[in-house]
């Protein structure tokens, strides 16, 4: 069980400011950050406290579970993102 | 951070003003910001760019205006035309600060002969029109033949390929212009060749907006794609996108056709006549093709071919105009800044004018990247004016709204900008439109003044 942030992600950063467990990246500040076509969550870390989903501006963070089919892609890239990184 | 009651003024309401207003208001107690817009609603491209099927995303917009506007020091002034209707001395006459964000209206060029051609139009002409800025609203489209050609491998281009493609049926539940969802109910568009000038890897495409691709009823093809990156299977983060994307579009290259309006995402290929005398008949597009000798790919050999169409858009990027009054850099079409502060050369620093967004840096980046363009600008701005590097006000009392006043401009206020967007959203009330836009010059400014009587006239002559 964890959160994911999808493709409609335009970089806010709004969500890595209230995440209690520094689970989401590229930060600014990361060499990645300057490039990032989205934010990611590592789903080995989350701890679905739902502070992303809510600091969201543009709702594009989602409980892996209740994802729609469409979507679903999004559970592997926001977890390969995070495996390449660590 | 701050106890002095600063009064600001951001020139340019998209997200760079925004996230730029929210910072100020976040970090001081006292400050006061005037937003201030040539058009009469909030949003810039948020509004006018994003694809009218990716509405849901313009909600940003909105998270935004309720945090400043919660602030009680937030005013905006619509309809105020920075240059034209006020200058830009006026404005540094009359506010501590003022800070640019007015973003790059232009479009870049292809420099080949035939582009002004009738039928070859910019991407920022067409995405304005179908997304109802009233800049745009007379413009027309040819949408009689069966293919559409786009220059630039970038997202915008992806947006008009799935307006030009989608069908009537589906943008129909999309906040897309009246006009354009008439004049596309029309056409008889079922082709889009979206021509780029490299390889897979270094396409401009995002991997969601590739992704989204194979949930449409669009057959997507790849023509002339080399794939000549290849990746060991352990790609660095920096790559991942990268590598995403290619495995993206292979997975496109061999899917068959379901006989749906069709896509083409061609690579490795320029385009270097618009072709036609009185409109345009096609487009002449040199490829290239990369021919192996041995164990090395290289040779590049170059195939000279006419794709027939009688409309073509560019996409191929921004770029910003002169501002009297500001120092403008043609080459890069940015306001020379150190860290947000203008400079009008190495030596001077004016310390009283900023720039954030697209103006300030060239228009790259994704919504969210002006966030932290806002935030280091409006450090660099918070910085000169505890140092007494502020501006000499000149005009205590004199805002935006009384300069305004003095060139006979109706300003629309935010009261004003609400009374546009529930109007907006009214009468799209049962149907499947999220809204519909108001589309034109004069009925937003009537609609966005009607509501108090504040004598004086709508000046509605912007119609170019």
């Amino acid at each position: 069980m964890t959160y994911v942030i999808t493709g409609t992600c335009i970089v806010d950063t709004a969500c890595v400011d209230v995440c209690p467990v520094d689970c989401i990246h590229p930060r600014p500040g990361e060499e990645d950050f300057g490039q990032a076509e989205q934010l990611y969550i590592d789903p080995t870390v989350c701890v679905q406290c739902n502070a992303c989903a809510e600091a969201c501006p543009i709702d594009a963070v989602m409980v892996a579970v209740n994802m729609p089919p469409a979507l679903q892609p999004y559970r592997e890239i926001n977890a390969d993102y995070s495996r390449a990184r660590r | 951070m701050t106890d002095v009651p600063w009064h600001i003024a951001v020139v340019g309401a998209g997200p760079a003003g925004l996230y730029a207003a929210h910072e100020i208001l976040r970090r001081s107690a006292t400050a006061k910001v005037d937003l201030i817009d040539r058009l009469p609603t909030i949003g810039g491209l948020v509004r006018s760019g994003v694809a009218p099927d990716h509405y849901r995303r313009r909600d940003v917009i909105g998270w935004y205006e309720r945090l400043v506007v919660a602030s009680g020091r937030f005013s905006f002034f619509g309809n105020i035309d920075v240059g034209q209707d006020i200058t830009v001395d006026d404005l540094r006459r009359s506010y501590d600060a003022v800070i640019f964000s007015h973003g790059c209206r232009l479009d870049r060029r292809l420099g080949i002969p035939g582009e002004d051609t009738l039928g070859s139009h910019s991407a920022a002409e067409f995405v304005g029109w179908y997304n109802g800025h009233p800049d745009y609203r007379k413009r027309t489209f040819d949408l009689t033949g069966k293919r559409a050609v786009v220059i630039g491998a970038g997202n915008v281009a992806l947006d008009v390929a799935r307006v030009l493609l989608l069908g009537a049926a589906a943008l129909r539940s999309t906040d897309i212009a009246d006009h354009a969802l008439d004049a596309l109910a029309a056409s008889n568009v079922r082709e889009v060749v979206i021509v780029g000038r490299r390889d897979v890897e270094h396409c401009a495409f995002t991997t969601p907006e590739l992704m989204e691709l194979g949930t449409l009823d669009i057959d997507v093809t790849v023509e002339n794609a080399h794939f000549s990156n290849v990746f060991d299977g352990s790609p660095g983060a920096g790559d991942f996108a990268a590598d995403l994307k290619r495995r993206l579009l292979q997975t496109y290259a061999e899917r068959p056709s379901r006989g749906n309006p069709r896509m083409v995402l061609r690579f490795c290929s320029s385009p270097v006549e618009v072709i036609g005398e009185h409109q345009v008949q096609a487009v002449r597009l040199a490829s290239h093709r990369l021919r192996s000798t041995g164990d090395q790919v290289c040779e590049p050999d170059v195939a000279v071919e006419d794709v027939e169409t009688g409309l073509v858009i560019r996409a191929v990027g921004s770029r910003g105009e002169l501002l009297p009054g500001l120092p403008f850099d043609a080459e890069s079409g940015i306001v020379p800044n150190v860290a947000g502060r203008v400079v009008d050369s190495p030596e001077s620093h004016h310390g009283t004018a900023y720039v954030t967004g697209w103006i300030k840096r060239g228009p790259s980046g994704v919504i969210g990247s002006n966030k932290h363009c806002a935030r280091e600008t409006v450090a660099t701005m918070f910085a000169d004016l505890e140092a007494g590097r502020g501006n000499v006000r000149q005009h205590e009392h004199v805002t935006a709204a009384g300069l305004a006043a003095a060139s006979g401009r109706t300003l629309i206020d935010y009261a004003g900008w609400k009374q546009i967007d529930l109007a907006e959203v009214g009468a799209a009330l049962g149907s499947d439109r999220p809204r519909i836009k108001l589309a034109d010059w004069q009925s937003l400014c009537e609609t966005g003044s009607s509501r108090t009587a504040r004598g004086g006239q709508v000046s509605a002559n912007r119609e170019t």
